[in-house]
């Protein structure tokens, strides 16, 4: 692919502020992440509660300011942009919320739901009313949805709207955070295979935010996984699920429960808590939890690079027995 | 993950329906409406139900007991006490509407400017609400009056002024839940401006809770206008007002204890019917109980 | 003897559009020391089954028929709200996904830890002995200095291994555990289930645990049993359910889990349809409107069909498939 890329993130941090009027500090929501995506392509951002995927998600969408690096969308330059000059560009960049209900106005109708993004940014002498039918259409909904309430619908029914009403103004790229969370497995599969079938359809580039990693396998180009705020290990989605080199992305890959009462289970378990970000551990991060730690973790930072290890693993390693550890 | 009791086949009727037939089910709600009915159809209809001009004074028919020609007697100036009441009423309920309508109008503004405006602008705001409240309202009112004079208008000031805070402060509340809530943050990553904000996204959700709110302290604004009008600083002389005849029988209440009860009762069947009406009000359109059954 | 054994249970609401059918003739057994895990969608039926077991319905619900037996001897359903009281955390202790419910955000972990155990006789340090131990037995590094710290200075994951050990300090007969993990990360969630496995296994209490995630179920439990719309459509032993699915609605279930696809897919098979409405229910199979096999015997009422072992099924056509049938 030698396509521009639509969104680059270029070294991006976000800083919290913490502390009272005299002791200010700063801790690093996300510390310095770069990647890029593609017309078409799906990137998906992987970590667990804290690992800054959702601040950085919001960062893209303008949510959230960051304190160091840029964004650039479609070839413009959008970290700091005003709210104004951010507006014409929100026509070409949506995004869709973790909670299928509550992403949605409660007193509003589905069919003003769906509308709602022409009535911000101009519906340019269409029939919002048909406009409502055809998105609704599009996502696989009757059109007498439309006159329905948010707690009238199922959560994957709710989960269509936030679809319908984030492809409305034919956007290039659909941050969607959480796509599936809280629907049931059946329903899971109708979502991603919509957002897979829009995507082909309309030429959507996709960054998606998940813990999910059966989401990522499915839907997923390419992906990061992440950890305290920075990318442990960036590649193509086969390529990490098949051999992964870090080894949190291990532990995460095993850490799926698979509905297979023989199988072995080979389990890389993580030792002790998620560090807090106020106390960064030294060296390698990982290296508080890493079953594969050794002395140079703790005192070297990590090299750059797809994988941030010192010792990444070769396909199919396990971990040394626990007693050795230290 | 929800049950099948919380999330029923989705219907059609609309909510706004359902819930004024559960309203009407509920027996305490239905008195209150009835209550609140009859003072408002006595006032509406005064010049039907008694020929009697609440005005006009009659020397010759003074403390007359209630009778078949006057049904609640006279006063000590010999005018109908019925039709003073229903006239009263006029009066009552112009007061309560009015400014609830005013104070609702102004606390809504006030409340989401708070709400959603910047961290410092909310402080202020709540400093002036909280002085504003700290004012006993007899205060309040004497010190209007001594500016403006005894008048109708003056009534309707102190109430405005005792109910925005009250309002502004839980449209506030409200509002700062609401502004964090997921749908807000997805208008904001639409491009919605702020006022679309306010007025489709977080207004429809804090006027509901309010307005019954507001249904439960029209009783404090009639007493409010009654006690006013006893004490002279409201409607005067010879306007009707439940509050006047409540002072003007209150010398002789051993005598002519018709005249007190003629001012009060009146006071005692709204109050009795806006409390029932505004508490079934609000169990019937709670959020909270929504989706139930 | 079973720890619970709930047989032909009936559970209606009255609503305003009727009657609503909620639980159909729910039969299976929590056996004793043994894990059973609950599985189902929404709507499935799941939290008024627990509510019924702990005889919290709403109230406007009612069980209509049948038997929730405790420990052999008692009726659940009959039993007096004292009565149900008295069983409820000691007899029958319960774990939610938001640990936040059992935890009270304003007293000591050490304090609600000592509280709970308000029945025994012991003395004041002899139960933070006991807190403490059980502090260390689901895993909470300092246990010691942990008795004096509140709810909110813990991570969730330790938040839920608190409630945990909360609820297992009375070593209870049964622990009904609703969804304990779903709010979890993964490897968190994979390190409560082992933790869980351990404690009842230590314990040596029933586990009912109710989860939606297949790959939990397997994992952690013995036995399971399938609901859909408010009836037992398929239980057994998590092996011959989950091995030799015998109910269409759970061989679609299994499908329909992401983790089963390891070969990477940009269609996932689904569940078309919805569950239909439970005022009027279908006088035959209630999964019939999605079922891919469907078939004229469907629309007469279905019988629970013995299989293999403990395995059963409530489908027409479940003896047919399964070669080792047992005429019911």
């Amino acid at each position: 692919m030698t396509a521009a890329p639509i969104l680059s993130v270029d070294d991006v941090q976000v800083a919290f502020p913490v502390g009272g009027l005299l002791a200010r500090d700063a801790i690093l929501g996300v510390a310095g992440v770069s990647f890029e995506v593609r017309p078409g392509e799906t990137f998906a951002l992987v970590g667990e509660s804290g690992s800054g995927k959702t601040t950085l998600a919001r960062a893209i969408n303008g949510l959230q300011d960051i304190s160091q690096g840029a964004i650039t969308f479609e070839g413009v330059r959008i970290d700091g942009l005003g709210r104004a000059r951010m507006k014409p560009l929100r026509r070409r960049m949506s995004m869709m919320f973790q909670d299928p209900v509550g992403s949605l106005s409660p007193r509003m109708t589905v069919g003003d739901l769906v509308t709602e993004p022409f009535r911000i940014h101009g519906h340019g002498g269409r029939n919002l009313r048909d406009e409502a039918v055809r998105l609704l259409n599009l996502v696989g909904l009757p059109a007498d949805f439309a006159g329905r309430y948010p707690h009238q619908l199922s959560g994957g029914q709710a989960r269509r709207v936030g679809v319908a009403r984030a492809i409305a103004l034919d956007p290039a790229l659909i941050i969607a955070d959480e796509p599936t969370a809280g629907l049931d497995v059946s329903v899971q599969g109708e979502v991603l295979n919509l957002l897979n079938e829009l995507r082909e359809r309309l030429g959507l580039a996709m960054v998606i935010i998940t813990h999910n990693l059966h989401v990522v396998h499915h839907v997923a180009d390419r992906m990061a996984v992440m950890y305290l705020g920075r990318f442990v290990e960036v590649g193509e989605t086969g390529t990490v699920f098949a051999a992964p080199r870090h080894p949190y992305t291990a532990a995460l890959l095993s850490a799926n429960p698979e509905p297979d009462p023989d199988r072995a289970r080979d389990r890389i378990t993580l030792p002790a808590e998620v560090p807090s970000l106020m106390s960064r551990p030294s060296g390698c991060e990982f290296h508080t939890r890493c079953p594969w730690a050794q002395a140079k973790c703790a005192a070297m930072p990590p090299p750059a690079g797809d994988v941030s290890c010192h010792f990444p693993l070769s396909p199919g390693a396990r971990p040394p027995p626990r007693e050795d550890r230290p | 993950m929800s049950e099948a009791v919380s999330s029923p086949p989705a219907r059609t009727r609309s909510d706004f329906g359902r819930s004024v037939r559960r309203l009407l089910r509920e027996p305490l709600g239905l008195f209150g409406l009835s209550l609140v009915l009859l003072v408002i159809l006595g006032a509406v209809f005064a010049d039907l139900l008694t020929q009697w001009d609440p005005t006009r004074i009659n020397p010759r028919d003074r403390f007359l007991g209630p009778s078949a020609a006057h049904l609640l007697g006279t006063d000590q100036l010999g005018r109908d006490l019925f039709s003073r009441v229903l006239h009263g009423g006029r009066i009552a309920l112009y007061v309560a509407l009015v400014s609830t309508a005013i104070s609702l109008a102004i606390g809504i503004v006030l409340g989401l400017i708070a709400g959603y405006g910047p961290r410092w602008l909310d402080n202020l705001m709540i400093l002036l609400f909280d002085a504003m409240k700290s004012f006993p309202t007899v205060m309040l009112a004497l010190a209007l009056v001594t500016i403006t004079g005894p008048s109708l208008t003056s009534v309707i000031l102190v109430v405005i002024l005792v109910n925005v805070p009250g309002y502004a402060r839980i449209v506030r509340t409200q509002t700062i839940a609401i502004k964090s809530s997921e749908f807000v943050t997805a208008a904001q990553s639409m491009g919605a401006s702020t006022a679309r904000i306010l007025r489709v996204h977080i207004m429809p959700n804090v006027i509901g809770p309010l307005v019954i709110l507001a249904s439960m302290d029209i009783p404090v604004v009639i007493a409010i206008e009654a006690g006013m009008s006893f004490l002279g600083l409201g409607v005067r002389p010879p306007t009707p007002s439940w509050g006047s005849i409540l002072n003007d029988g209150f010398g002789q209440i051993r005598e002519t204890p018709w005249i007190a009860i003629a001012g009060g009762l009146p006071i005692i069947i709204i109050t009795l019917g806006f409390t029932f009406l505004g508490e079934t009000l609000r169990d019937v359109f709670d959020p909270r109980l929504k989706g139930r059954g | 003897m079973s720890t619970l054994s709930i047989s032909g249970l009936n559970v209606h609401f009255s609503t305003e559009a009727g009657s609503l059918h909620a639980l159909k003739d729910v039969t299976f057994d929590v056996p004793e020391r043994r894990i059973v895990g609950i599985v189902g969608e929404s709507g499935c039926g799941k939290s008024t089954l627990i509510n019924a077991i702990l005889g919290l319905l709403s109230d406007n619900g009612e069980v209509r028929s049948g038997q929730i037996l405790f420990e052999g001897d008692q009726d659940l359903a009959r039993l007096s709200r004292g009565q149900m009281q008295d069983l409820r955390g000691p007899r029958i202790a319960t774990v939610f996904q938001d640990p936040m419910g059992a935890l009270n955000p304003v007293l000591s972990v050490g304090r609600q830890m000592i509280n709970i155990q308000y029945r025994s006789p012991q003395s004041r340090a002899a139960k933070a002995a006991r807190a403490v131990e059980m502090l260390k037995l689901v895993r909470i590094p300092d246990a010691e200095s942990a008795l004096g710290r509140y709810p909110h200075q813990f991570s969730g994951g330790m938040k839920q291994r608190i409630a945990i050990a909360m609820a297992l300090m009375m070593e209870p007969a049964l622990l009904i555990a609703d969804e304990p993990t779903t709010a979890l990360d993964a490897t968190l969630e994979v390190t409560t289930i082992e933790l869980l496995k351990d404690l009842q296994a230590t314990i040596g209490c029933s586990v009912m645990f109710i989860s939606h995630h297949l790959g939990v179920i397997a994992e952690l439990c013995d036995d399971v049993v399938v609901m859909y719309a408010g009836e037992v459509v398929e239980r057994g032993t998590v092996r011959d359910v989950f091995r030799a699915p015998a109910h269409p609605y759970t061989r679609r279930l299994l499908e329909c889990d992401p983790a089963r696809q390891s070969r990477r897919t940009r269609v996932l098979p689904t569940i078309p349809g919805e569950i239909p409405d439970l005022r009027q229910r279908p006088r035959g199979c209630v999964f019939a409107p999605r079922c891919l096999e469907r078939h004229a015997g469907c629309d007469t009422p279905q019988v629970e069909h013995a299989l293999a072992g403990d395995h059963r099924a409530r489908c027409n056509l479940a003896p047919a498939r399964s070669p080792a049938a047992v005429p019911p």
